[in-house]
């Protein structure tokens, strides 16, 4: 799948959205702004650690747009969502092998790393890698009320998406008043 | 009973999550934290936590991280990246190693460099070193809260040494 299909298919989805740094939040703020939507503009491989520390603080669904290269980055924090489970997150990351935001340079998930036994080893049951649409979006809903990771195979390649053009306060702002109405 | 004094604190600042990294000098704030039935996350490596407090911020709650000073240069970015550019408030304390009496090498670079990394990076920090002087850190700690700062408390040997 092509990325941005992977986060149109997820942006479907009723909840909250944390969305790794570069062009994936480039990609969402151009497929659907909306004030649930927190773009990441730096510190990255934190993508997973905001959406748990989102989920275990609020009843909302938090869905987790990360990628292969920031998660390898946090590893860690696939054993920290393991072992403090919270029912309302998903974590999608989308595999396409590669650092997309700088330059196409390969991951090791090209080579003979794999991200679902990590997953899984670092202790969470729930962990489904899907290839398709359709494979995607019945993972989305099959997994509604638990703490799943989703892996999603996807090819290298940006879209030519404009930049964020709000001030990272912006961003948090009106991400934070919509909870509180 | 200066873990209770400061987790009283902790207490009274409103802190809903705790986030920590072990460490012997802060163990006994830990345990206390546990009996309380504070929120309690131990996370891998410090700048995890930081990203988790980030989350629990935008969630409208107040997050603290307990780590040694040490772990200051693992979340360097986050904290200048994340924390600071969406101006997100954050409590940060932590046990001030390096200084005397310290048994282990390897703590003293960065316990000198720790309170200059801060300064470099505009963040206010406040050393305690005396019981005394845990009077009037809520009233800093609301003010972070009030203002979307981060404020870093360094804990001193001292503190535990005083009360023994």
């Amino acid at each position: 799948m092509k990325r941005i299909d992977i986060i149109k298919e997820v942006s479907k989805c009723e909840g909250l959205i944390v969305c790794n740094i570069g062009f994936p939040s480039r990609e969402l703020y151009y497929i659907s702004d909306r004030s649930e939507n927190f773009y990441m503009l730096g510190s990255m491989g934190l993508a997973s650690s905001i959406g748990l520390g989102l989920a275990m603080s609020q009843e909302e669904r938090v869905y987790v747009i990360d990628g292969d290269g920031s998660i390898l980055m946090n590893l860690g924090t696939l054993a920290t969502i393991a072992n403090n489970k919270a029912d309302n997150l998903c974590l999608v990351i989308i595999d396409n092998k590669s650092y997309g935001s700088t330059g196409n340079q390969k991951t090791y998930t090209v080579g003979s790393t794999d991200l679902e036994a990590i997953a899984r080893g670092a202790g969470n049951s729930d962990v489904v890698r899907v290839k398709n649409n359709n494979e995607l979006s019945s993972a989305l809903s099959r997994f509604i009320n638990k703490s799943v990771v989703i892996i999603v195979e996807a090819e290298p390649g940006n879209e030519n998406v404009p930049i964020i053009d709000l001030e990272p306060v912006k961003i948090k702002n009106r991400f934070m008043r919509r909870q509180v109405q | 009973m200066i873990d209770k004094k400061i987790v009283d604190i902790i207490e009274s600042a409103g802190i809903d999550v705790v986030l920590s990294l072990p460490c012997n000098m802060l163990s006994g704030i830990m345990e206390e934290i546990d009996a309380r039935g504070i929120k309690h996350v131990s996370v891998c490596r410090e700048e995890e936590g930081i990203g988790i407090a980030a989350g629990v911020v935008l969630a409208g709650k107040r997050p603290m991280i307990l780590m040694q000073n040490s772990g200051l240069g693992n979340c360097v970015n986050a904290l200048m990246s994340l924390t600071t550019l969406y101006e997100m408030p954050l409590l940060i304390m932590m046990s001030h190693r390096g200084g005397e009496g310290e048994q282990i090498s390897a703590q003293k670079p960065m316990g000198e460099a720790a309170p200059l990394v801060l300064d470099a990076m505009k963040i206010d920090h406040i050393s305690i070193g005396e019981i005394n002087e845990l009077d009037g850190l809520k009233t800093d700690i609301d003010y972070a809260f009030d203002n979307n700062e981060i404020l870093a408390i360094f804990l001193k040997r001292d503190l535990w040494h005083e009360t023994n």
